[in-house]
């Protein structure tokens, strides 16, 4: 009786969850994307690790640090480029991009320095 | 095996144990060569007109025959500088002495020119060495021609003024002005006194000549000695000269009194044995004296050997010469004493030497038979044959020499036994021949003894003790025990009880090498003989006994190449398979996809892309840097360095950066008309 009302209510919050993401942005949506594709590669690098061993240690960080830089990258493009947030209504979108691929190209050349 | 030399030790004793009996030998050709050697011209010439007049009287006092030729250019430097008017007096002076010996062509009217100079000077002269360098310029040129006429009118008031230098103690003084007085500028005073009164055109008072002979008998009074009678002047202060030493005031002093000597005809009476001394001072320095014509000269008794044989019946050879090495006049040396080193045995010989005129050597035939091997000191006595020669020549009285006398010992009687130690019975005993090859063999436990015994006897017949007598007995394994052979008078022996020595020997049972050393620096024979081995039987090591020493490693060893070094390197990690590898990888590429997928579902679209080919260009170029910049970073990772690197991203961030700003601030302003439209 209670597991069902639990599951049918886990069920409702799901769906409403769905319902309200897809009132999201397109672009905020494809940001979205690009984060859970970091991340999900950076899981992938640690069961990896976790099967094999940490040999060689700097370039399980470089690889894994990469994927969760650029996710964090993305994370602060997204709340610079949401709408909704007061914060930052001032500054362009463009501006932000621009931020985020430099960001991203200076994170790129430390971990290819530390991936050896 | 240095260890075993250090022990034999069979060097000659060093002759002259006390300063008493000094050897002394005349000029050899060895001084004549290094002469020629410590002279020898440069490009045909000495130098300086000093070091070739020098150069010349070395040559000429030693009796050098063949010397460098270097006539031309000292010619015409002895002509340049007596030609021209302003030499110095000293450059004059050295200038006529080369001529002296070498006899350049010179005019007559040169020498007239030098001599009203030298007048001249003499005339101004007020410190010694003008005095000295005018009267000897003078002298010189009165050797060397008779056209110019050098003679002092005013000879005695010159003698006054430099004896007005003279001090009481018989020394001189340089100058007026200069209080210090040394014997050096005593010869020079003298050699001057002597050139005025032979250039005195009248007699000089008799007075003066007389005061002069006190002078010399005082400098003569202040002459240094050392213990074995040499003589000498020397220096105690710096004068204007620079110090020269006890050398040079002796040879300057000798050199004055000599000059004197010749110009005054009645007799100095200098003490003899002073005159000896400083004969045999010149000839230790090793450079003959000016002592030739001293009025008495010393005879030097050299022996060309010191070390003699009794068994090879080596004869005593004598030889009597002047210092310079010329011979003496007929006489004969006596040996008169014999003492024994060490003790004070002395035996009186009274034993005239046999004359050998073919060699000129003093022979002493047989050696007196009462003479043992070891160190003695020989007495000589030399008699003249005419007493006149008395007057003339020094001898010094007793000539005492070391002479070392050596000879072959015999060593006899010479046995090894292995005893036992309770009733010193004899178990083994063999014979041994010393010194020569022996190869016994023997064995023994540690309850027995070895003994060892010889008597040693010199030629004479009498027991005789060296200085070294030792047992030695080394181990297989390197360890090595040393004995010294003890004496009782007649027989030496020793006797190695082994239970008491088990403790010494480090408990180490096994083959010993015995070896036997008996040395001493009169015995001719002196041997360091292996004897044989001995197989000793020990009984074994206690707990607490002490290790044998660690034998010492080759030397070479050290130098050698080491032993080669395996290094051990850490266990490389294990890498998982090559399999589970490529998986990931593929595994790894899968979120890529995803994205790509997901991207399509969205209906990602790039129609925001310029229209018009300017922005249209940079957008392009925007991403074409964008994949510049990520090539270069492969390129990084596959092959660049850090330093290429960042020098290419410099150059690619600036271009990215100025083709973004272009493209981003185009959709910016497009993406504002929008908004505003």
């Amino acid at each position: 009786m209670g597991r069902s009302g639990t599951t049918k209510d886990a069920q409702a919050l799901f769906q409403s969850l769905r319902s309200a993401y897809a009132a999201t942005p397109n672009n905020l949506k494809i940001i979205d994307l690009y984060i859970v594709f970091a991340v999900a590669t950076a899981v992938i690098q640690v069961v990896y690790m976790a099967v094999v061993g940490s040999f060689p240690f700097n370039s399980f960080l470089s690889g894994v640090l990469s994927c969760v830089g650029t996710a964090v990258l993305a994370v602060s493009l997204r709340i610079q480029v949401n709408k909704e947030n007061k914060e930052f209504k001032d500054l362009p979108p463009e501006r932000a991009f621009a931020d985020f691929v430099l960001c991203n190209l200076v994170l790129h050349l430390v971990i290819m320095n530390f991936l050896g | 095996m240095a260890r075993n030399l250090g022990f034999l030790v069979v060097a000659l004793l060093v002759l002259a144990s006390s300063c008493e009996s000094a050897i002394f030998s005349p000029v050899s050709d060895s001084h004549r060569s290094a002469a020629l050697e410590l002279f020898s011209p440069i490009d045909g010439s000495f130098g300086s007109l000093e070091e070739t007049y020098e150069a010349l009287q070395t040559f000429e006092v030693l009796g050098i025959e063949k010397k460098p030729d270097i006539r031309t250019s000292a010619c015409a430097s002895v002509v340049d500088t007596l030609q021209s008017t302003s030499s110095a007096l000293k450059d004059l002076v050295h200038a006529l002495r080369v001529n002296g010996i070498l006899k350049c062509d010179l005019k007559n009217e040169a020498f007239r020119g030098i001599e009203s100079r030298l007048k001249d000077s003499l005339n101004a002269a007020n410190s010694l060495l003008d005095f000295y360098y005018s009267v000897g310029g003078l002298m010189l040129v009165k050797d060397q021609t008779s056209a110019v006429d050098v003679h002092l009118g005013d000879a005695d008031k010159i003698f006054r003024s430099i004896k007005a230098l003279s001090q009481s103690d018989g020394r001189w003084r340089l100058s007026s002005n200069n209080p210090e007085s040394s014997n050096d500028a005593a010869g020079i005073a003298l050699e001057t006194l002597a050139g005025v009164i032979s250039l005195a055109s009248s007699e000089i008072d008799h007075s003066l000549i007389a005061t002069l002979k006190n002078d010399i008998a005082k400098l003569f009074d202040g002459i240094e000695k050392y213990d074995d009678g040499t003589c000498y002047f020397d220096e105690k202060l710096v004068d204007a000269r620079g110090h020269h030493g006890p050398l040079s005031a002796s040879a300057s002093v000798v050199r004055g009194i000599t000059a004197f000597a010749a110009v005054t005809s009645e007799s100095l009476n200098l003490p003899g044995e002073k005159i000896l001394g400083l004969g045999k001072f010149f000839l230790g320095v090793g450079i003959p004296g000016s002592a030739k014509d001293l009025g008495s000269v010393p005879l030097i008794l050299s022996l060309p050997a010191t070390v003699l044989s009794v068994t090879k019946n080596d004869q005593l050879k004598v030889r009597v010469s002047t210092v310079l090495g010329s011979s003496a006049p007929p006489l004969s040396v006596k040996l008169m004493q014999i003492f024994v080193s060490g003790s004070k045995d002395a035996s009186i010989i009274d034993q005239k030497l046999k004359f050998d005129p073919d060699n000129s050597v003093h022979v002493l035939e047989k050696l007196p038979s009462n003479v043992n091997v070891g160190n003695h000191i020989f007495s000589f006595e030399i008699v003249f044959d005419d007493p006149e020669h008395k007057k003339n020549y020094v001898t010094g009285g007793r000539t005492k020499v070391p002479i070392h006398v050596t000879g072959i010992i015999k060593i006899d009687n010479a046995e090894i036994a292995v005893l036992d130690s309770d009733l010193g019975s004899i178990e083994t005993q063999k014979k041994l021949e010393l010194p020569g090859e022996n190869a016994v063999a023997l064995s023994a436990n540690h309850l027995q003894k070895l003994r060892l015994s010889f008597q040693l006897i010199t030629p004479a017949g009498q027991a005789f003790k060296p200085h070294q007598a030792f047992l030695k007995l080394r181990h297989e394994g390197g360890v090595e025990h040393i004995f010294v052979v003890g004496n009782s008078g007649k027989k030496f022996e020793i006797v190695l009880d082994f239970l008491g020595l088990v403790e010494k020997f480090y408990y180490l049972s096994g083959r010993y090498e015995i070896q036997l050393t008996v040395g001493d620096s009169v015995m001719e024979n002196s041997f360091l003989q292996p004897l044989g081995h001995i197989e000793l039987d020990l009984p074994d090591a206690p707990e607490k006994a002490a290790r044998p020493p660690p034998q010492p490693v080759d030397p070479y060893s050290r130098y050698g190449p080491k032993a080669e070094i395996t290094h051990i390197f850490r266990a490389p990690d294990k890498r998982p398979p090559r399999e589970l590898s490529l998986a990931f990888l593929g595994l790894v590429l899968l979120p890529f996809f995803g994205f790509l997928a997901g991207l399509v579902h969205l209906r990602a679209n790039i129609n925001n892309w310029p229209k018009s080919t300017v922005p249209a260009t940079f957008a392009s170029l925007f991403h074409v840097g964008i994949a510049a910049v990520l090539l270069l970073y492969a390129l990084f990772w596959f092959k660049l360095d850090l330093f290429t690197t960042l020098k290419v991203l410099s150059l690619l961030g600036v271009f990215l950066m100025f083709v973004g700003h272009k493209t981003l601030s185009h959709l910016a302003s497009t993406s504002a008309k929008l908004k505003s439209a």
